[in-house]
């Protein structure tokens, strides 16, 4: 909420003409009106204000909730307790403060989410370029494997990774959970590469000599920007719910805490007969909010970006 | 049509092979072999040890070049031979898997297609009904972003371990004290079993369908040929029957690529209900260190996913006419 807030006031000002003229690499003040362009539209789009601001108040308890966790994770209270003033989301069933797991539990949810997304699109952006850019038998080899990944099911390729793997940490785990989601990230980016690959400003740059690599990276990736800001946020999302379930089989980080951790440990340790409902329901209910809400500020953005679906 | 098929089964014989090579592969890159994995549960002496260790090493071949274990290994696989279960010893993988199987088919298919084609019909009707919109929207976003294993634990809670009530048992397949047999009780026993994982599986993908067609409905009824037949002043009915014909082809191709997502989640839910099916099978052989029992699952899934995979595809072909006659296909 504090960012938008922020950045409304400059996004306030007249509304800038729709310009659909591509954006090269000398239209820096083309650049600069869309920017304002986009900003008059995003402040007034609700699912996109509502989207961002639950992302944004989940990614402050992660990184300020610290300061405000009373009682050490591995410190044993009263067990079974309710939330009450003295523990905020009750105690678990070995007297464990639950808004403490939750706290870094949330932390290491997102930290594994954005990573895994991260991963995800740079590969499927590598590939995607690849594969649109060149074509050919570049194109028909990437496609393949992209077609075997997707149609091998992801969570169970990742339980006999980890079946054998024995040992792994949030990084591992992020990386994996990258090489396993990014299949459709680099068909859509394909499909949108190829699209530009054949307009006449990509062919300038050929004809110019510019290389393939600097091709993609100044002609083609810029004009398709905010394209692959979406396909970061639902890699975004679908992470941090593969992460999710991929921890509450057991097989995440040995030595941490996270909110697929906490459901596995409150399933685990009679929850559900005991009624310690304040035990799971905060971690899945975090989880839902913040991938629900990037999902909205996707849709939102996908309205900000596209001129077409703007409702005027 | 001959085209479209040869080149999907091309597709998923590739896939077949890769993941064939994965399963064999894993084991032999992982640090520290299985083999030393499993003794090191044994508590055995120094001496005993490398004598049990390299018995087992010749027992399961490892001790051959590495070409000989990989032809090996396909010959067993061809021959529909998995492996023994060493948790389970000595039953073989196979027979293991067969007494599972009907679980995970009895969760998946009708959470699969009931969800399939209620979201297609109520994304449908949201996409011209505003007042319906506004929920459907919201809702089904809710239910996609939603963790497998969050719904799992609520729906058990409310509904199983008396959050609400206690209308549905919490675990397990059917009831311990009954015995498998033709009649009304068992029969009851499995469905009060069989309903809150189905419902788990079905309210996170219909989610995902109900938006899914929505956004494709409203898409096609602003494109060329409505107008042309609002113009010609067809019925509405007729419109939305051909905006919704169109739609469906890109939410069959949706259907195949979601199967996977779908699979996984039924994994994570069987493990919460410890629904006796082959997700919660896989979850014990992790835990087990039953590597033949894991390797087998995985095979076992991909030649599932392959079928459903090509069974779509034919579908496809059926209510897609381009396909048939080879102008474009997906």
């Amino acid at each position: 909420m504090t960012v938008v807030g922020h950045e409304g006031d400059l996004g306030t000002d007249e509304p800038v003409p729709v310009d659909k003229a591509p954006v090269d690499s000398t239209g820096e003040a083309l650049t600069a009106k869309k920017r304002f362009e986009f900003l008059y539209f995003a402040v007034r789009n609700k699912k996109l204000l509502i989207g961002l601001s639950v992302v944004v108040l989940f990614a402050l308890v992660a990184l300020l909730g610290p300061l405000f966790v009373k009682h050490s994770m591995l410190a044993y209270g009263p067990p079974f307790r309710p939330p009450s003033a003295a523990y905020w989301f009750g105690t678990n069933y070995f007297g464990q403060d639950v808004f403490a797991e939750f706290v870094y539990g949330l932390r290491e949810s997102l930290f594994v989410g954005l990573l895994g997304g991260c991963g995800a699109t740079v590969i499927g952006m590598t590939f995607g370029f690849l594969a649109g850019y060149k074509g050919g038998m570049i194109d028909e080899a990437l496609n393949v494997l992209c077609n075997v990944l997707l149609t091998i099911p992801g969570l169970v390729l990742l339980i006999l990774i980890a079946g054998f793997l024995h040992h792994t940490s949030a990084v591992i785990e992020g990386l994996l959970i990258a090489g396993t989601t990014w299949t459709w990230a680099m068909r859509a980016i394909r499909a949108q590469t190829f699209s530009l690959v054949s307009r006449d400003f990509v062919g300038l740059a050929k004809l110019s000599g510019e290389k393939s690599r600097s091709i993609i990276v100044r002609e083609i990736a810029p004009n398709m920007s905010s394209y692959l800001f979406l396909v970061f946020i639902l890699l975004f999302g679908g992470a941090i719910l593969v992460a999710a379930s991929f921890d509450f089989l057991g097989l995440g980080p040995s030595n941490g805490m996270s909110l697929g951790i906490m459901m596995e440990q409150a399933a685990d340790w009679s929850a559900l007969p005991l009624h310690l409902w304040w035990w799971f329901v905060p971690p899945g209910a975090a989880i839902t909010c913040v991938v629900g809400g990037l999902y909205f500020a996707n849709v939102g953005l996908d309205e900000v970006f596209n001129p077409k679906l703007r409702e005027l | 049509m001959r085209r479209y098929l040869a080149r999907k089964l091309i597709i998923y014989v590739v896939t077949f092979f890769v993941a064939a090579t994965i399963d064999w592969l894993l084991p032999r890159m992982v640090p520290g072999n299985p083999v030393s994995l499993l003794l090191a549960k044994m508590n055995l002496q120094p001496q005993t040890y490398n004598a049990t260790y390299s018995l087992y090493m010749k027992a399961f071949g490892f001790n051959r070049p590495w070409w000989d274990q990989y032809l090996n290994f396909w010959r067993a696989l061809l021959h529909g031979n998995l492996g023994v279960s060493i948790y389970d010893f000595p039953k073989p993988v196979t027979s293991v898997i067969a007494d599972y199987v009907l679980f995970t088919l009895a969760l998946l298919i009708p959470a699969i297609l009931l969800a399939y084609f209620a979201g297609n019909k109520v994304g449908a009707m949201a996409a011209r009904r505003k007042s319906l919109d506004n929920t459907v929207l919201p809702v089904g976003y809710l239910l996609t972003a939603t963790a497998y294993p969050w719904l799992a634990l609520l729906l058990a809670f409310l509904f199983a371990a008396g959050g609400i009530g206690h209308f549905f048992p919490i675990s397990g397949g059917f009831s311990y004290g009954l015995i498998p047999a033709w009649n009304w009780a068992f029969m009851w026993s499995l469905i009060t079993h069989w309903f809150l994982p189905f419902l788990t599986l079905f309210l996170v993908a219909f989610g995902g369908w109900a938006i899914g067609m929505r956004n494709l409905i409203i898409y096609e009824l602003e494109s060329d040929y409505t107008h042309y037949l609002e113009a010609l002043g067809a019925p509405s009915k007729l419109v939305r029957r051909y905006a919704y014909r169109n739609a469906m082809l890109p939410q069959l191709t949706g259907l195949a690529l979601q199967l996977g997502v779908i699979v996984g989640g039924a994994v994570v839910t069987e493990v919460t209900f410890a629904y006796p099916g082959l997700g919660y099978l896989i979850f014990q052989a992790v835990g087990n260190d039953d590597y033949f029992l894991l390797q087998g699952i995985f095979m076992f899934i991909i030649v599932g996913v392959l079928v459903a995979n090509f069974i779509i595809d034919i579908i496809y072909v059926l209510v897609d006419p381009r396909t048939r006659v080879g102008i474009s296909g997906a």
